[in-house]
């Protein structure tokens, strides 16, 4: 034994439960307290330990750095071009803000993956605990195992981001929050979206095992040439134009260039976007629960973690 | 047998599990009455965890019901998951989590009122008192298994169910865990269904233990009965008995060795 150890034998039976069965506990559909105890879990997860949280501002910052000193080359590069080519001021407008708005699409992807990896990571933290069957014989339901999660997902993207744009500010110049009314909506539906391919990867772990656990690291990766993050969907051939437009994240992308280049907020692509981002949640619900009842078909819940 | 679904704490009827071409469980039927300890007894292989994982709802039977506390399990499971849990060496806590905070964040999720007094109660209990402002993943096997332990009973459940509840524990902590439990279900009026490879803590234990060999129910009674009916010292050789096939013939060529003998 390690530590302190009292022998257990030491200590006399007692009535384990007698003064406690008065009040018991009692039957309640959905619980709010049940969700709070989840996110209560995934806090005290974070807490214990700081590599975790310097964790989640980790990449982010890699991403910021990166392509923030790739946007100040661009910018020099215009300057270079405004002083050296006659009539280049369209050049340096073009290059300029180019190099922004590829800034804001690196913030907005991190919002995207952030929150998918934050709902998956509060799920992993299940799984690599080998606590998951503890959790699915008790009261919670599964609708309040995925809001815990959700929640977790908003409070992590919170962390991760919100210092990173404040960092893009003072080192780049770079302010993400003039977006204004429109950052709402963006984030609204690149959440949605990352929440969508969560569940439906969390679904997959759970029925095959942790050896589907690349596919949480790497899904969402497959997705971002379809998605158009650093260019116009016109760029695509036009078949996978018909794809990207079937993801909400391409109407995010577009959204952002346009109001960043041209100060126009488009809501109609924000609304077509949230619309596919119901069906994709739907669908992810219907998957996850179908994945869970097979997982409980072929037993692999029974050796979870193993 | 009490077979009535509103005395019985556990009813199964027809249970079976299928894995493609094998049948980990095949058709049983057994009911378990309220204030009972009662023991699965098995070899490897015989169906005890696809059993209880059935009980629980982890596994979904291929065919037959399941009633805990009179509920059907197909139905609404949620409606008596709160007056039950369960305890097993293959499910763990979060290790970077104290056992304070495990036992709070369960304590939540089954809805426990006055969940910092059950704490307290729990600790003084199963001793947890030193270690429990401690990481889960900082204190030794034996400690864990209390914490388990308290895990599993911060409800205060009505029906408990346990595998190898004493796995890997030295013979001190594993007899002082089966004092616990004798102890909790005395002063709890509750139910407990444990799964066992170790014969004296189901000597010990258990009012009625139902033996299994691939899938089926081979046998079922008190301790003392199956050891007499099967003319052996301890249950141990009849667990031998019936997990090698002897069955009753066993048991008969054991009578006529100890009458050679004698």
């Amino acid at each position: 034994m390690n530590g302190t150890v009292s022998s257990p034998s030491s200590v006399a039976p007692g009535s384990l439960g007698s003064d406690h069965s008065a009040a018991r506990p009692r039957y309640r559909a959905f619980s709010l307290e049940r969700v709070g105890a989840m996110v209560l879990r995934y806090v005290y997860v974070l807490r214990s330990s700081w590599p975790r949280l310097l964790e989640l501002m980790y990449w982010p910052l890699l991403q910021l750095l990166t392509w923030g000193f790739l946007q100040q080359y661009l910018g020099q590069q215009s300057l270079h071009q405004q002083s050296s080519v006659p009539g280049g001021a369209l050049a340096d407008g073009a290059l300029g803000m180019t190099g922004r708005v590829l800034l804001g699409s690196v913030l907005l992807w991190e919002v995207l993956v952030r929150g998918q990896l934050g709902f998956n990571m509060s799920f992993l933290e299940e799984m690599w605990s080998r606590n998951m069957a503890n959790l699915l014989i008790s009261p919670l339901s599964r609708l309040e195992f995925v809001l815990s999660m959700l929640s977790m997902s908003v409070l992590r993207v919170l962390v991760s981001i919100v210092p990173i744009t404040v960092l893009a500010i003072f080192f780049f110049d770079y302010n993400l929050w003039s977006l204004g009314v429109g950052l709402g909506a963006f984030f609204v539906n690149l959440m949605m979206t990352g929440w969508a391919l969560a569940i439906l990867t969390s679904g997959l772990v759970l029925r095959n095992g942790m050896g589907a656990e690349g596919l949480v690291w790497s899904m969402m990766f497959v997705l971002m040439p379809l998605c158009c993050v650093f260019y116009p969907v016109n760029v695509l051939p036009p078949f996978l134009q018909h794809v990207a437009w079937a993801l909400p994240p391409t109407y995010v992308f577009e959204g952002m260039r346009l109001l960043s280049t041209q100060h126009l907020f488009r809501w109609d692509l924000m609304l077509q976007a949230f619309a596919i981002n119901v069906v994709l949640l739907s669908l992810a619900a219907v998957a996850f629960s179908k994945l869970v009842d097979s997982a409980r078909r072929t037993g692999s819940l029974m050796s979870i973690g193993e | 047998m009490n077979t009535s679904p509103r005395t019985d704490a556990v009813r199964a009827l027809g249970l079976t599990k299928q894995y493609q071409a094998a049948r980990a469980v095949d058709g049983i039927s057994f009911s378990i009455p309220q204030g009972s300890i009662t023991a699965l007894l098995g070899g490897n292989g015989a169906g005890k965890t696809t059993t209880l994982g059935m009980l629980l709802g982890l596994i979904l039977p291929t065919a037959g019901s399941v009633f805990l506390l009179g509920q059907d399990m197909s139905l609404d499971r949620h409606r008596v998951l709160h007056r039950i849990n369960f305890q097993s060496p293959y499910v763990a806590l979060p290790l970077s989590l104290t056992v304070r905070q495990n036992l709070r964040v369960f304590g939540k999720l089954y809805g426990v009122p006055r969940l910092g007094q059950r704490i307290e109660e729990l600790a003084q209990e199963l001793d947890l008192v030193d270690f429990l402002d401690r990481e889960t993943g900082k204190i030794s096997a034996g400690q864990k298994t209390r914490v388990a332990l308290g895990k599993a009973l911060i409800n205060s459940p009505e029906l408990l169910l346990l595998d190898e509840p004493t796995a890997s524990l030295d013979p001190d902590t594993g007899d002082w865990i089966r004092t616990q439990l004798d102890s909790y279900r005395k002063a709890r009026g509750a139910t407990l269904l444990l799964a066992s490879h170790n014969m004296l803590e189901v000597e010990r234990l258990a009012d009625d233990v139902i033996m299994m060999k691939s899938g089926r129910i081979v046998d079922r009674g008190a301790p003392a009965a199956l050891i007499q009916k099967y003319g052996r010292e301890t249950l141990e050789d009849v667990f031998l008995d019936v997990a090698r096939g002897r069955g009753l013939a066993g048991a008969s060529l054991a009578a006529e060795e100890k009458a050679e003998t004698a």
